[in-house]
């Protein structure tokens, strides 16, 4: 087992974070994470996060609820049982598809919404019970924490300190952890 | 970063700072109850309690024990349901549509319109439910396999949309509104000291961290949902309208109702809104993030919707006229002149005049003002339903089935109990959430807040 180190460095405002982000970036440093209490605005780019994919995931859910939703109607209304109601007997489903458009929609809105959540959660790895893995509790209130890890980085521990502490940090700290 | 001009009026009032607004947010969790929510929660807790006793009665004995008759069968259960449903509706269009339109001044309110939605639309679900009687059997609206031979609901009927609608409209508000809840808990974890809050906060958390690409993935997320759940208000009250449009009741059968719906929903929504936020600011000790520009957008809003509804109602009565149709025209004539005169004039009063009041600025900006025409705003609202169905229904084609509709003390008892469940819910939601957004707040403090921006103008003399 190796161990290496995990340096945070903690600022007091956002616009010092982005600031030092970017300086350490300019460095070839290689920034692991970003803990924030509020998604800050730019720093994406800077640390190489790239746009995520969830609005497709969102889209395919949605394509999947009007699917179902067609399968079941034209099963329900036209296949297992047609009615005749007040002299306009359910045929087919492309004749009877106005009366539908309402349901169709709304269950492929159900799908959508409840699909993308529920991925969103997965991929985070947020669920009830997880426990937080930010490194400062006052990451949720009002600090902004740079992580770096040695081993992800050509430089050592000391001389990413080195480079963090003239970025005018509030506060930093070196940690040893398993990798 | 986000940029407003300097001298527009600030959204967050006071010398603040991030750690400041989690500590507002926070003191109504983490101090004592204050007194004046002690009281109300006394008050409310106890009319629910009254409520739910009624309900139990209702079912015990039978719908019978409301006014309904054989002509009049629908009265205040689906006003109140309606009714109900239309509050609901001013949560996700502040949270969603305001979204889309990057109003950032819908931070301070959304959170606790969206509670508000949720529990209106729990208010209104009761409705339908009890009104089947059999409430056990409500499950026999789903589509579901069953021991009666190939017997399905009935796709064609809106009364099936709504079971679809509602269902989905409340369930897709839970996720946007939990998701938005997530990274606040997490702030509120992080900070209480209790053992058991910690643990109970910790687990409402989901072990957010705000990370950055979980911040990326929040952003996106809140803002796919906010597309959709769009159209989604839009169709809900629309498909309620259509309960009631696609009938052939004179008074019902019109194309106008699903807009006249809509920003009638928009309309009683944003005054429940209004009405709550101006009691919680001053209970909750949250003025200076809920203020008088908070207000006065919302009452421009109530302008706007209130205005719609007005040429809704006037529109409606020049075509019953205009169509020929005797039947209509005589629909309208009873509305104004027959034995529901007082509830039509009620609503008129009520809806059309009282929020053109909110031309003048100084009503616009008062609180006081506000509070009453919000209160005056959503019984408007309560009577345009009532209106609509029990009037239409009372006289239809056959004169020799008119009848009357008088409600009885459960008709009350049920709906003053669904006031205080409703009012109970709101209340805890106060006491045991953050009860404003407080991290999408943090996000807007550099652009908005007052002293942020005082400080700018300072340096660009």
């Amino acid at each position: 087992m190796v161990t290496s180190k995990v340096l945070h460095v903690m600022y007091d405002d956002d616009s010092k974070l982005l600031d030092a982000a970017s300086k350490l970036v300019a460095q070839g440093i290689h920034i692991n994470d970003v803990y924030s209490p509020f998604p800050v605005h730019g720093i994406d780019p800077v640390i190489g996060i790239k746009r995520t994919r969830l609005a497709i995931v969102s889209f395919m859910f949605a394509m999947t609820g009007t699917s179902l939703a067609l399968l079941g109607l034209w099963y329900f209304m036209i296949s297992d049982w047609p009615m005749n109601i007040g002299g306009k007997p359910s045929f087919s489903l492309w004749e009877n598809i106005p009366a539908f458009v309402p349901v169709i929609f709304e269950f492929s809105v159900l799908c959508a919404a409840h699909g993308m959540a529920l991925t969103y959660l997965l991929r985070n790895g947020t669920l009830p019970g997880m426990p937080a893995t930010n490194p400062d509790p006052r990451t949720t209130d009002n600090m902004f924490v740079i992580e770096m890890l040695d081993s992800e980085n050509e430089m050592s521990a000391e001389e990413l300190e080195a480079a963090a502490s003239k970025t005018s940090p509030f506060e930093m700290s070196t940690k040893q952890y398993e990798a | 970063m986000q940029h407003e001009a300097s001298i527009r009026e600030p959204l967050i009032l006071g010398n603040k700072t991030y750690q400041q607004i989690t500590d507002d947010v926070l003191a109504p969790i983490v101090g004592p109850a204050p007194r004046g929510w002690k009281i109300l929660i006394t008050i409310s807790s106890l009319v629910a309690l009254y409520g739910i006793g009624c309900i139990l009665y209702l079912i015990g004995t039978g719908v019978g024990v409301w006014g309904l008759n054989k002509t009049v069968g629908w009265a205040w259960d689906i006003t109140n349901f309606v009714w109900w449903v239309g509050i609901g509706h001013a949560g996700t269009l502040i949270s969603a549509v305001l979204l889309l339109f990057r109003q950032k001044w819908r931070m301070a309110i959304n959170r606790s319109a969206e509670a508000m939605t949720i529990f209106a639309v729990i208010m209104a679900a009761t409705f339908p439910g009890i009104h089947m009687g059999r409430l056990w059997l409500g499950y026999w609206v789903l589509p579901l396999p069953n021991q009666f031979g190939s017997l399905w609901v009935n796709f064609n009927s809106p009364l099936l949309w709504d079971v679809f609608a509602i269902s989905t409209y409340f369930s897709v508000s839970l996720v946007f509104w939990y998701i938005g809840l997530i990274p606040d808990f997490a702030t509120i974890r992080d900070r209480v000291t209790g053992s058991w809050q910690k643990k109970i906060y910790g687990v409402l958390s989901f072990g957010w961290s705000g990370r950055a690409k979980h911040w990326n993935r929040f952003e996106e997320v809140s803002l796919v949902l906010a597309g959709i759940a769009t159209p989604l208000v839009f169709s809900v009250h629309s498909i309620v309208s259509m309960d009631f449009a696609t009938s052939v009741i004179p008074g019902w059968h019109t194309t106008i109702f699903p807009p006249y719906f809509v920003s009638g929903a928009v309309f009683s929504g944003f005054a429940m809104v209004q009405t709550l936020m101006l009691v919680m600011r001053k209970t909750m000790n949250l003025k200076d993030y809920i203020h008088v520009r908070h207000v006065e957008y919302m009452n421009i809003v109530i302008i706007v919707t209130g205005s719609i509804v007005g040429v809704a109602y006037l529109t409606e009565l020049f075509i019953s006229w205009y169509s020929g149709v005797e039947y209509e025209s005589y629909a309208f004539i009873n509305r104004f002149s027959g034995p529901y005169a007082l509830s039509y004039w009620t609503m008129m009063t009520c809806n059309v005049i009282s929020p053109q009041l909110f031309w003048i600025k100084k009503i616009r900006r008062s609180l006081v003002a506000t509070f009453i025409l919000s209160i005056v705003v959503n019984i408007g609202m309560w009577f345009e339903r009532y209106v609509i169905i029990v009037t239409s229904l009372h006289r239809d084609y056959n004169p020799s089935s008119w009848g009357e509709f008088n409600a009885t003390s459960m008709d009350v008892g049920v709906f003053i109990g669904t006031l205080g469940i409703f009012l109970t819910l709101f209340l805890l939601f106060t006491r045991f959430f953050p009860v404003l957004a407080l991290n999408e707040l943090k996000s807007i403090l550099k652009s908005s807040g007052d002293s942020q921006k005082q400080a700018a103008l300072k340096e660009s003399k």
